[in-house]
């Protein structure tokens, strides 16, 4: 039902003038600014001067999550009004796809960083291959292990590295387990996908109860695999002494399983507002669901990384 | 509803617009106000080393020059300004009404302004500016970095958002919005090479997004990915770093070899010679492009086997790049050539462009870049294929479609000025610098040695001058725009093809709401 | 002249005076090579391989650059429509499209064997005659002779020229910026193995002359190597920015015959012995008033004051610090405080030398505070005891 033009060509719809981007800009700059400034305050800051850092972040987060709350609402209006021709639809898909293409990008970037240090930086520092066989000169006595426990530092003291001391980083006393924890989350995340799966299956069929249930299986599972996280997390820093400053391995560790948890938490809450939109306005039909399908892919994205996350982070 | 409106009336059309004229509008206005303002710090440098000694600013504000002007030039002059070019010419190259997500594209834009006056204010805080240079190596822009490091770390996401954000519309555009019978290989070059360009900006930025969130991880959160003490490395941050630094530089060069395949055609009045082969040029420099990144890296002590790899695949840059510069040639021969100032500025590009790549194959090869590296031999390489690449090429871009734009012409007698004292200026600023680095001047240095005083006296009156044509070029366009003589009504130019040409003068606010038939 | 470069270049914002200064720039470079526009090919073997793969790319690019502008400029000179050139309309061949592609290849095929057994050559550090460390600081050099026996030698080398010269009060000598207080001395003729490290940041150590450029990595030792067929005075600087005296920071490396190489390594193992001895010995405090005098006024007054009084340096006299704890006070002395001038002066001035100065600044300009440092002292506050 998208405009004709008078040759009867569908017409492309080009909205008209909006704020929101503008808004948008400016709230998500006030956050940006906002946490920088409360960083700083916090390595930096003077305890006495008051400075208002919190302020804007919390003003920025709440405002930008207003503004796209309305510039989502506006997009779903604008679609439920019939102006979105195939063509725009196709503009949204293509869009949602590059951007997942972004976000592989970040984690090739987060698995690359991990392959580098685990196989080439470790060995080197222990004295190992062409690069580095003289580095045994200054970290006498390291020897490389992976998960690293013992850090170049730990193995040397801290007063005797020859580097100027630029921070604490003392190896934790164990490692996660994986067949504990990761492997319920494995089990977790591996079955939302499927019951996404079925949902977007009920959905194609119009069986609109059905996919609000599995919807809401998902997003149960997937709440549990963040809370599961959060145990995991405690476990390691309170038992373990596993903590962002324990070296490279717990470095690695929090830095990848943190980003994908942060992932999952985004892809958790698009799942959310899409099953709240179907249960309070029974949005989305058979062949038009596009915020559903967006959210879905991202979901899966999210669980493949896990898989690698599993296999790189935690098993081998 | 019908898209037949004229723009909104007022200040807050330019907040609010999802046109994409507009938006190219802002995009162009506001690199050109970052290319002055990092040509202000250029001439800081320049006068500066204009004589040995100290002479107008200590060693630590001159470090923070060089950092903000490289950051400013390639991140908010070079890259908005080809961003502006795409959205004013793709739709109307390949005959879509707009950019496939046009409040996104406004966001896209709108992020940059707030983002480079944060930026930009880094200068007054404690502590100063960045001041680690634009590839900002970790440990001394961690560990040892002033505390603006954190807002730096912010701009740098929200830029990259930004390019992100406007590399995924011009792809979904150009994917998606072409007119009917425009095949893609009936395309303008120039929307090739940013499709191909919008490609390596998906595939780099959210590298250098994680690259410097571990940078922030390292400063604030006691992480140890560039620390050895912890099991990191500080050589870590340059794998990241020029996994996303080569595809730059050519991030920078593709959309211009895009205009500039544009406009020789033009003026040669002959169809672009090997437009195929062009294609496949370009894809074949982005692909090599993401496997040469050590060469910016050979003397940190590669292995040997690693550094082979990478300075073979540096060296095969050079065979597509030659396809280039030989079908442009081509292009010329045996056409009937006028010289109009997107011409001179087109082939000042090839010429100048080519040095440049000659030098950028010397510094390719491992063994002599041992003696090159860090000198201001890399500084003249890169200023010959940014500046009298991008920058060239942007100006040709600028003169070439302003009558498009504007509905004006530009001074053609100030064109060519604004063009030969450039080229003038050009050569004397950066031609000795490869004198200064053969004979061993190391870049970044507010300070030198007696035996560098000549050249860097000749490069420092060049610089003047060349940044003097630049106001020639804003007078010229300012002049364009309020006073400029009406231009011919579609076809600016004799020889000009394509799709934005059969348009009327200046385009109007909407275009190709109905897509042409292109056959 | 010099005076008037001087007081003009004082008022270098002005183009004109800066225009008349530039003769007197003329002038100081008298000795040094001036006008030089080419790589040097340096006094090493290797150096020299370079220089001439450096020349061979150089006129291949020199040569394709004389046909592809040669073809460019004839076209534009002669296909143009002010002469009647009327435009073919050509677009494409195959032919020549490959002839283009393959022409270049071969070329690069060409130019990767040199490159690539030069290359090969450059990382083939072993059987060397001397091993020398190197480890980059925020601004200086250390550098240390691995001896065999573990009796190596080690010191630091710092930048000579003085801050008026930078600022332009006194008229800059012949190297300025490439002179240090030590230079390294390297035997010639011999095989010399360079372990690059860095404690701060990053930094490279280059010498053009010895075809060597390796960047320090904290935390990382980098091997390179040298062999220099004569004898003379190199200089280089350092290569990677690492912070604001990144320009200040001069490499100077002394080449010697051999003998000559022994008697200077002998005398400085001999130093070292002697502070070594002394390291044990117990001094007196007017001794130690004597020597911290001595100490104070080369290292320490141009900041501090003659007196004590204070200058670029807060004043000592009365220093809550020189009159409160001595740990603090040898904290401050040993390892400075970061972000101000006061440099860590722990790794620049032996420990013998620190005790006397610590003593000094401690019973000086009334401050009286009646303690003897002793080296030990040092010593041990630096291993943290
Ligand atoms: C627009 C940006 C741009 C472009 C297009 C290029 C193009 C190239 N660059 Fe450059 N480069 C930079 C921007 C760019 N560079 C920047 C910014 C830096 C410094 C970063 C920093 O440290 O701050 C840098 C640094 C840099 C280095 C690191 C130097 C060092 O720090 O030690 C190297 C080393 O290999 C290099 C190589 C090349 C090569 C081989 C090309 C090739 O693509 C060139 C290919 C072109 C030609 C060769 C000419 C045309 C070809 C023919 C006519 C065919 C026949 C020719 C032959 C067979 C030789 N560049
Ligand atoms: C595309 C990017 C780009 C562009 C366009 C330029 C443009 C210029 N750059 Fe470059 N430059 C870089 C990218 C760029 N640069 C990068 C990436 C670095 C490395 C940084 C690093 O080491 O970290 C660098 C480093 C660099 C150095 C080395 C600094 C050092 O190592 O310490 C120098 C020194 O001469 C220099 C000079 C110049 C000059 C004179 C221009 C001129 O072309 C500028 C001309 C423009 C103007 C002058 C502005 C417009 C006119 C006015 C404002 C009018 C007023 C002016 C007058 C009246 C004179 N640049
Ligand atoms: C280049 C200048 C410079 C030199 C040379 C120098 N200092 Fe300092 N010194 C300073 C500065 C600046 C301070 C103030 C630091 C601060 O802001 O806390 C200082 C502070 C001190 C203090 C602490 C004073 C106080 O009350 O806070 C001591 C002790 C000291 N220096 C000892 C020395 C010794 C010993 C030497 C020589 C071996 C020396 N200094 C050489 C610049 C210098
Ligand atoms: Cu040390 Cu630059
Ligand atoms: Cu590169």
């Amino acid at each position: 039902m998208a405009g004709q033009s008078n040759n009867g060509h569908e017409t492309y719809y080009v909205p008209e003038s909006s704020p929101l981007a503008f808004l948008a800009s400016i709230s998500l700059f006030l956050t940006l600014f906002g946490a920088a400034s409360m960083i700083n305050d916090m390595s930096w800051g003077d305890p006495d001067v008051a400075t208002n850092s919190k302020i804007y972040f919390t003003v920025g987060l709440f405002s930008f999550s207003a503004v796209l709350f309305w510039w989502f609402r506006t997009t779903i209006v604008e679609n439920l009004a019939g102006k979105n021709s195939a063509q725009l639809k196709r503009s949204y898909v293509i869009g949602m796809q590059w951007f997942i293409f972004s976000e592989v990008m970040f984690f090739f970037a987060l698995f690359g960083t991990l392959w580098y240090v685990r196989n080439l930086v470790g060995p080197w520092l222990a004295g190992e291959g062409e690069g580095g066989r003289m580095n045994g000169l200054l970290w006498p006595g390291f020897e490389y292990n992976w998960p690293m426990n013992t850090t170049p530092q730990d193995a040397v003291g801290i007063a005797n590295q020859t580097i100027a001391n630029n921070g604490t980083f003392k190896g934790a006393d164990g490692t996660v387990d994986w067949t504990h924890i990761p492997l319920i989350n494995t089990i977790l995340l591996l079955s939302s996908s499927v019951t996404l799966h079925f949902a977007h299956h009920a959905l194609k069929e119009e069986q609109r109860s059905k996919f609000n249930m599995w919807l809401g299986v998902t997003l149960i599972l997937g709440f549990v695999f963040v809370g599961f996280q959060v145990v995991e997390y405690q476990e390691a820093m309170h038992e373990l002494g596993l903590t962002l400053g324990a070296g490279i391995y717990g470095t690695t560790f929090f830095f990848l399983t943190g980003f994908h948890g942060f992932h999952v938490c985004m892809g958790a809450i698009m799942l959310t507002i899409q099953w709240l939109r179907s249960m309070k306005a029974s949005h989305f039909t058979k062949d038009d669901h596009f915020g559903f399908e967006a959210s879905a892919w991202y979901w899966h994205f999210v669980d493949v990384v896990w898989i690698f996350l599993m296999l790189f982070v935690y098993i081998l | 509803m019908s898209a037949h409106h004229g723009p909104a009336k007022g200040f807050t059309r330019w907040l609010t617009t999802t046109n994409h004229k507009d938006i190219g509008t802002m995009y162009l206005w506001f690199s050109f106000a970052m290319f002055i303002l990092g040509g202000a710090f250029a001439m800081v440098i320049r006068a500066e080393l204009f004589q040995p000694g100290i002479q107008i600013v200590d060693p630590e504000f001159f470090n923070q020059m060089t950092t903000m002007h490289g950051l400013v030039m390639v991140f908010g002059a070079i890259m908005p300004a080809f961003v502006g070019l795409a959205n004013w010419l793709i739709p109307m190259m390949i005959g879509a009404p707009d950019m496939a997500l046009p409040r996104m594209n406004n966001w896209s834009f709108w992020i940059l302004p707030p983002t480079f006056l944060m930026l930009a204010s880094t200068l007054f805080m404690d502590g100063g500016a960045p001041n680690y240079g634009w590839t900002f190596y970790a440990p001394l822009s961690t560990t040892y970095a002033p505390p603006s490091v954190t807002y730096f770390i912010f701009a740098i996401h929200l830029m990259g958002l930004s390019s992100i954000m406007g590399s995924i519309n011009i792809i979904a555009t150009v994917v998606n919005m072409r007119a009917p019978g425009m095949t893609y290989m009936k395309m303008p070059l120039f929307v090739w090479t940013w499709l191909i360009t919008a490609f390596l900006l998906v595939a780099v930025m959210p590298v250098l997004a994680a690259c410097v969130t571990m940078m922030l991880m390292d400063i604030h959160f006691g992480t140890s990915f560039f620390s050895a003490a912890g099991g990191g490395d500080p050589v870590l941050f340059q794998h990241i770093f020029w996994f996303f630094g080569h595809p730059e530089v050519y991030i920078i060069i593709l959309p211009a070899f895009g205009v500039v395949s544009q406009i020789i055609p033009t003026f040669a009045r002959k169809p672009l010679f090997g437009y195929d082969s062009m294609v496949y040029a370009t894809a074949s420099i982005a692909f090599l492009s993401f496997i040469v990144w050590v060469h910016h890296m050979y003397t940190v002590g590669i292995p040997v086997a690693g550094e082979l790899f990478f300075m073979y695949a540096t060296m095969l840059i050079a065979v597509p790049t030659g396809v280039k510069v030989f079908n442009w040639i081509t292009t010329m021969w045996q056409g009937a050539m006028t010289f109009e100032t997107p011409m001179l500025f087109c082939l000042g590009f090839v010429f100048l462009f080519t040095i440049g790549g000659f030098t950028g194959v010397m510094l390719s090869l491992a063994p002599v870049d041992f003696q090159y590296h860090d000198s201001y031999f890399v500084v003249a390489h890169f200023h010959y294929v940014m500046v009298a690449g991008a920058v060239f090429s942007m100006s040709a871009a600028v003169y070439y479609w302003l009558p498009k734009w504007t509905g004006k012409m530009y001074d053609e007698g100030m064109g060519k000025a604004h063009f030969w004292i450039s080229f003038i200026g050009f050569n004397l600023t950066f031609f000795p610098q490869h004198f200064l680095g053969l004979a061993g001047m190391p870049r970044r240095i507010p300070d030198y040695a007696l035996q560098f005083s000549d050249f860097n006296m000749m490069s420092s009156i060049g610089a003047f001058i060349y940044g003097a044509s630049q106001l020639l070029f804003l007078f010229n366009v300012l002049r364009t725009i309020l006073a400029g003589k009406p231009a011919p009504a579609e076809k600016a130019w004799e020889g000009a093809e394509g799709l934005e040409w059969t348009l009327p003068s200046p385009a109007p606010y909407h275009t190709f709401t109905t897509p042409p038939n292109v056959k | 002249m010099h005076l008037q470069a001087k007081r003009l270049s004082k008022l270098a914002l002005s183009p004109v005076l800066m225009l008349l200064s530039m003769l007197g720039t003329a002038a100081w470079a008298e000795e040094a090579q001036r006008w030089q526009t080419n790589l040097t090919p340096g006094v090493t073997e290797l150096g020299a391989k370079i220089y001439d793969l450096h020349m061979t790319v150089f006129w291949i690019c020199v040569w394709i650059g004389v046909v592809v502008f040669g073809l460019m400029f004839y076209s534009i000179l002669t296909h143009r429509k002010s002469l009647g050139a009327k435009p073919a309309d050509f677009h494409e061949s195959t032919s020549v499209e490959i002839a283009w592609t393959v022409v270049p290849f071969i070329i690069l095929i060409v130019i990767a064997f040199p490159a690539t057994k030069t290359l090969l050559e450059v990382y083939d550090t072993d059987d060397a005659d001397l091993d020398v460390m190197i480890t980059g600081y925020q601004w200086k050099w250390k550098y240390e002779y691995i001896d065999p026996n573990g009796d190596n030698v080690s010191f630091f080398s710092n930048l000579r020229t003085g801050k008026t010269e930078i600022y332009n009060e006194d008229a800059k000598g012949q190297h300025y910026l490439l002179e240090v207080d030590e230079p390294m001395v390297l035997p010639v003729n011999k095989k010399v193995r360079f372990l690059v490290t860095a404690n701060d940041v990053i930094h490279a150590w280059w010498v053009p002359a010895l075809a060597v450029k390796r960047d320090a990595i904290p935390g990382f030792i980098n091997e390179t190597w040298t062999k220099a067929t004569q004898t003379g005075i190199y200089r280089g600087q350092c290569a990677e920015l690492c912070g604001k005296d990144h320009g200040y920071m001069p490499i100077v490396v002394n080449v010697v015959e051999e003998a000559e190489y022994k008697n200077w390594l002998n005398e400085k193992k001999s130093q070292a012995a002697e502070i070594k001895a002394l390291m044990s010995k117990n001094f007196s405090l007017d001794e130690q008033m004597a020597a911290g005098k001595e100490v104070y006024d080369k290292s320490c007054a141009a900041c501090h004051g003659a007196n004590g009084e204070g200058g670029v340096g807060k004043a000592i006299a009365k220093s809550p610090i020189a009159t409160g704890a001595l740990a603090t006070h040898l904290d401050v002395g040993v390892n400075g405080v970061p972000g101000t001038a006061m440099q860590a002066f722990g790794g620049q001035i032996n420990d013998v030398e620190m005790a006397a100065v610590i003593t000094y600044q401690r019973n000086a300009f009334g401050n009286n505070m009646g303690d003897v440092v002793q080296p030990i002292d040092v010593y041990n506050f630096k291993q943290g005891k």
